[in-house]
């Protein structure tokens, strides 16, 4: 359960920033890991790629698109607060940045099905 | 735990990959219509300058900000201090952009 | 309408910093009472050895903050009609704190943080000149003024999750005062000030998580302070770098 001292808006803004960030970080190693594939195993990498052709894979791309989109915006977010004159509209941002990652990612899996 | 020398790698790497994470969101968008195959991907990159320029400070600017970011997570989450957080931090860095490194490589070299 | 029963229970931490538990009282269910006054109600007829700090009642001291339902709170100011869940209230220590004993926080480090942002008085002057004068609107003194309210109380510092997670932060309150002397032209130490907050527990360290604005009793922002810190550090970092 979420303690009752974080239950507000940019709380929530820093948890979705840590997280995706985090699970990036973690997939990563395998995404580099697939792409060196090219230049010694082409067809091991094009045994990777027809993976992608299953719907569950294009929903975890889905859910891959959306943490990146997410994270930038986020972060595109705390380096106008903190590098730009503050600004009252945190939370109108913080909501804006998952909108906009929502509207991005969806448009991947639009074209991706 | 995190002085100004860190923090100002994390915010500069951050501001660097800005633009070019919103290029790597368009080609997503761009190339996963039809599905994906290695010539495709091997057919845009290969040889290419722009895109070895491109991936390669991606991938350089990828290696720091995450490397930093996770020496923040292990710190506040798992308490994780001192040289052990250092040692931590640097390896973090040195395998992301060995193995960034050679996909970057993979992808490009003709 | 619901019939007003007529007690509260009150669950009440009790105990020192190597462990304790929550002990639980009948309190009267008066209208109009605030958190302290049940504290207050509990060590005067029904336990004589509970601890807890309080001074001013009035919300000027910033002596009285604890955790109240899971949520730190000045008790002196904080009405029991607003809080109480199913007639039920729960009252711990201030959360990130020592615990001297029951509800009465050791409250060094914190003040300790204070001085180590170098959230001090640099002068500039000495008794013999002249009094300077200020023009209040002037950016740098509306920025001042906008944290000068802080009480101390240490409700920003409680909700904070890296001071929990990282016990070198120097945490919200010390570094809005860092701020606050900075914008201060009757202060000497900017450079001192900047340098104080920049190490390894500095402002750096800050997520913008914004619980402190959230929770803090006299609506300040030492986010936005604490974001100010980190432009004014990143600049000099830049001008320092182009200089060398």
């Amino acid at each position: 359960m979420i303690r009752p001292h974080r239950t507000h808006t940019l709380w929530f803004a820093y948890i979705l920033h840590r997280l995706s960030g985090l699970s990036l970080a973690l997939f990563l190693p395998a995404h580099f890991y697939i792409m060196s594939l090219a230049l010694t195993q082409p067809e091991r990498l094009d045994g990777f790629l027809k993976w992608t052709d299953l719907m569950i894979v294009k929903v975890a791309e889905y859910g891959l698109v959306f943490l990146l989109a997410v994270h930038i915006f986020g972060g595109l977010r705390l380096m106008a607060l903190e590098w730009l004159p503050w600004s009252n509209g945190q939370k109108t941002l913080a909501a804006a940045a998952v909108g906009g990652a929502f509207l991005i990612s969806t448009m991947f899996f639009m074209r991706a099905i | 735990m995190m002085d100004i020398r860190l923090y100002m790698l994390q915010r500069i790497s951050a501001l660097i990959m800005a633009p070019l994470t919103l290029g790597h969101i368009a080609v997503m968008i761009y190339a996963i219509q039809g599905g994906l195959s290695a010539d495709e991907i091997l057919g845009r990159t290969q040889g290419s300058v722009f895109w070895f320029l491109f991936y390669g400070s991606f991938v350089a600017a990828v290696s720091i900000h995450a490397a930093i970011g996770l020496r923040v997570i292990v710190s506040e989450w798992l308490g994780l201090r001192g040289m052990v957080l250092t040692v931590f931090g640097w390896a973090v860095f040195l395998v992301l952009l060995a193995m960034g490194a050679q996909a970057v490589l993979a992808v490009t070299q003709t | 309408m619901k019939a007003t029963p007529d007690t509260l229970t009150v669950s009440v931490w009790r105990g020192a910093e190597s462990g304790g538990s929550f002990e639980s009282f009948e309190v009267p269910n008066f209208e109009s009472q605030t958190i302290l006054d049940i504290v207050a109600w509990i060590q005067q007829n029904s336990d004589p050895t509970l601890t807890y700090r309080y001074a001013c009642r009035v919300g000027m001291c910033g002596s009285c903050a604890m955790m109240v339902n899971g949520v730190p709170r000045w008790t002196c100011r904080t009405h029991v009609q607003k809080v109480v869940q199913d007639n039920r209230v729960e009252i711990a220590p201030l959360r990130n704190l020592p615990v001297i004993k029951d509800l009465a926080t050791d409250m060094d480090p914190f003040f300790d943080k204070w001085i180590a942002a170098e959230g001090l008085h640099h002068p500039t002057k000495s008794r013999h000149d002249p009094i300077e004068q200020i023009n209040p609107e002037s950016a740098a003194r509306v920025e001042a003024a906008s944290g000068i309210e802080c009480i101390n109380c240490s409700v920003c510092y409680a909700a904070c999750d890296t001071v929990a997670n990282n016990p070198d932060y120097l945490g919200p309150a010390a570094l809005q005062r860092a701020w606050t002397v900075y914008n201060d032209s009757k202060d000497a130490g900017r450079q001192q000030v900047l340098d104080a907050v920049s190490g390894v527990g500095g402002c750096h360290n800050c997520h913008s998580q914004g619980s402190c604005a959230v929770h803090c009793p006299n609506d300040l922002n030492p986010m936005k302070a604490i974001a100010g810190l980190k432009r004014a550090t990143a600049t000099s970092f830049f001008r320092k770098g182009s200089r060398t």
